[in-house]
């Protein structure tokens, strides 16, 4: 959507048009602006890794809510479901005397696709707040299995010992986090690699269209069910690959990493940095994690008060995030 | 049965109620190839509801619906498409934030069937850009190409409801008041587009503007409370005493 709000009118008719919409998935300058943040963080906040690692996967994660919320116009509240698979499937291969990291990552991702693809075919029939209801069912489903199993899952006390091999059976998780870091950053970029593929296929442009008018969708001959199952499957993955990049990289999963406030969360992140627009993740969640890190530090009791001050501000003045904001910004700049 | 008599478009006996409420009854229709097809009535007659149970948008509780022939009464709405039976909305459903070009695009890709593909950029798939850019020239829309549609003129985005409806290159065309809430000084454009239209699509048009019905249509279906009140030629629908009085609102002299 950023591009279309800045593509301005005025273009020369003919091939002038047909270009630009066939060259707008080409790269630009900007996008390798998180990547080289990424590695100025690692040079100047070298005591900070093992959050910014957190910040990584969790980039991940709102990335994921940003393909089913953002370009397929799914609400959801259950996102935490597939991020908790993830993690507890690798966290309990790696408890369980598996270690091996990418493999426990893939374990996890295959997981938390198929509860995608599952619940995917029961509660993507409805729409609106039944959607939501039944996304919201899904993750406390899961999240009451997780505290039930307590001999496999840990229950209350959340997973622990868990023991995480080198990479390649070489690079070790040291204990200042470059690994770990590196890790992360690295499946990021792959995923992000895809997502963004994804989003500018002609899949992912149809997603668009569902998000903007199912009726229409319906009326062009599109498998629309079909679709909508798809990139919510795809998004399960991507998140369980984040829960499980959380797991391994911190050693812990817990029942929170089910719960409904990890669901909420990622979207309020999203929806700080901005919805639909593939880079809000990579905004609104360092701004997010940033701000409570601070704020809780700051004022340890009501911290969450100020977060919520924060949401407001954007919610009322801000509308489509901080990128909404840019956007707005270069246009009135024109 | 004969190649050349078979109807594009019939139905049979086609029945749809809500709760104790018809909406359709009993409803034998039939569309001949090529036609120029009116569907008139008074509000609340049953004219979109027919517009959704022929393409399959809702199920009948009985009759059949043929398309070239075929029953086509159990089909999904995507396959029924995909057989080239089209609709325009009443109610403008655009894609309203993306581009003219990209609204017609992506009917483009979904009659091709690339609308599947996750992995080749949209913008590689050329060939569907290009045509959906000499359809947006057909219909003298290709100034706007990149503009989103929710900034257009009214009348504007009902060309692009039609643009969208023949990119998916369609056998039968229901064009659902395609003029609906155009002032009358740019409705002219739409009859325009209509009245070019290719020869070998079978276009129904249901209408409340009786100047686009009257300029358009070779024969007039009157629809009223569900059921079919009277079929004809224009001139024929225009003396029908029964349809001055239900339709027109003329009182029949005492």
């Amino acid at each position: 959507m950023a591009t279309e709000g800045l593509v301005r009118t005025g273009l020369r008719a003919g091939n002038g048009a047909i270009d630009a919409f066939a060259r707008r998935h080409r790269f630009h300058p900007l996008e390798a602006l998180p990547w080289a943040a990424a590695i100025a963080a690692f040079a100047l906040f070298p005591s900070y890794l093992p959050l910014c690692s957190q910040v990584l996967a969790t980039i991940l994660f709102a990335l994921s809510a940003d393909l089913v919320l953002g370009y397929a116009g799914i609400v959801t509240l259950g996102h935490a479901a597939f991020f908790g698979t993830g993690a507890y499937i690798a966290g309990i291969l790696a408890a369980n005397g598996w270690g091996e990291p990418l493999t426990g990552l893939l374990a996890g991702a295959l997981a938390a696709g198929l509860v995608g693809f599952l619940s995917g075919l029961v509660v993507l029939r409805t729409t609106g707040l039944t959607l939501l209801m039944q996304t919201l069912v899904v993750a406390t489903l899961l999240h009451e299995a997780a505290n039930k199993a307590s001999s496999i899952t840990g229950g209350d006390d959340g997973l622990q010992g868990m023991e995480v091999w080198p990479i390649f059976g070489w690079f070790r998780f040291d204990l200042f986090g470059r690994t770990a870091y590196f890790y992360c950053l690295a499946v990021l970029f792959l995923c992000w690699l895809m997502a963004r593929q994804i989003v500018h296929s002609p899949f992912g442009r149809s997603l668009t269209g569902i998000r903007e008018n199912v009726r229409r969708m319906h009326a062009i001959g599109a498998p629309v069910a079909r679709r909508r199952l798809v990139i919510y499957t795809i998004s399960a993955v991507l998140a369980g690959i984040s829960g499980a990049l959380i797991a391994q990289t911190t050693q812990f999963a817990s029942l929170s990493f089910l719960s409904l406030e990890r669901s909420g969360t990622v979207l309020i992140m999203l929806i700080i940095g901005g919805v639909g627009r593939l880079y809000g993740a990579f905004i609104g969640v360092p701004l997010y994690m940033i701000a409570q890190d601070r704020f809780s530090e700051i004022d340890p009791v009501y911290w969450y008060f100020w977060i919520g001050l924060l949401m407001v501000v954007v919610v009322v003045f801000a509308r489509g995030g901080v990128l909404g904001l840019f956007e707005r910004f270069w246009r009135w700049t024109r | 049965m004969d190649e050349v008599n078979t109807p594009a478009l019939e139905t049979g006996g086609l029945q749809k109620s809500f709760g104790a409420l018809t909406v359709a009854n009993a409803i034998d229709f039939r569309l001949e190839r090529g036609a120029r097809h009116a569907l008139i009535g008074p509000n609340g007659a049953g004219k979109t509801t027919f517009v959704e149970l022929v393409t399959g948008a809702l199920r009948p509780n009985a009759g059949q619906i043929r398309l070239d022939g075929a029953d086509v009464t159990q089909l999904a709405q995507a396959a029924r498409v995909k057989r080239g039976l089209v609709r325009t909305f009443q109610i403008t459903a655009l894609f309203r934030r993306l581009s003219i070009l990209e609204n017609v695009t992506l009917a483009i890709c979904e009659r091709q069937g690339i609308a599947g593909d996750l992995v080749r950029p949209a913008g590689h798939h050329r060939a569907a850009v290009e045509e959906a850019h000499a359809l947006l020239q057909r219909l003298g829309l290709e100034e706007e190409a990149l503009r989103p549609v929710n900034m257009l003129a009214y009348g504007r985005q009902r060309l692009v409801e039609i643009a969208i409806a023949l990119a998916l290159s369609p056998k039968v065309l229901l064009l659902d008041e395609p003029a609906a809430g155009v002032p009358s000084g740019e409705s002219g454009r739409i009859i325009e587009v209509i009245e070019r239209l290719p020869q070998n699509i079978a276009v129904l048009i249901i209408e409340h503007d009786m100047d686009l019905v009257f300029r358009v249509a070779q024969r007039i279906t009157v629809l009223v409370q569900g059921s079919v009140l009277v079929e004809g030629l224009p001139e024929e629908i225009a003396r029908d005493p029964e349809v001055r009085r239900v339709y027109l609102g003329e009182r029949a002299p005492a």
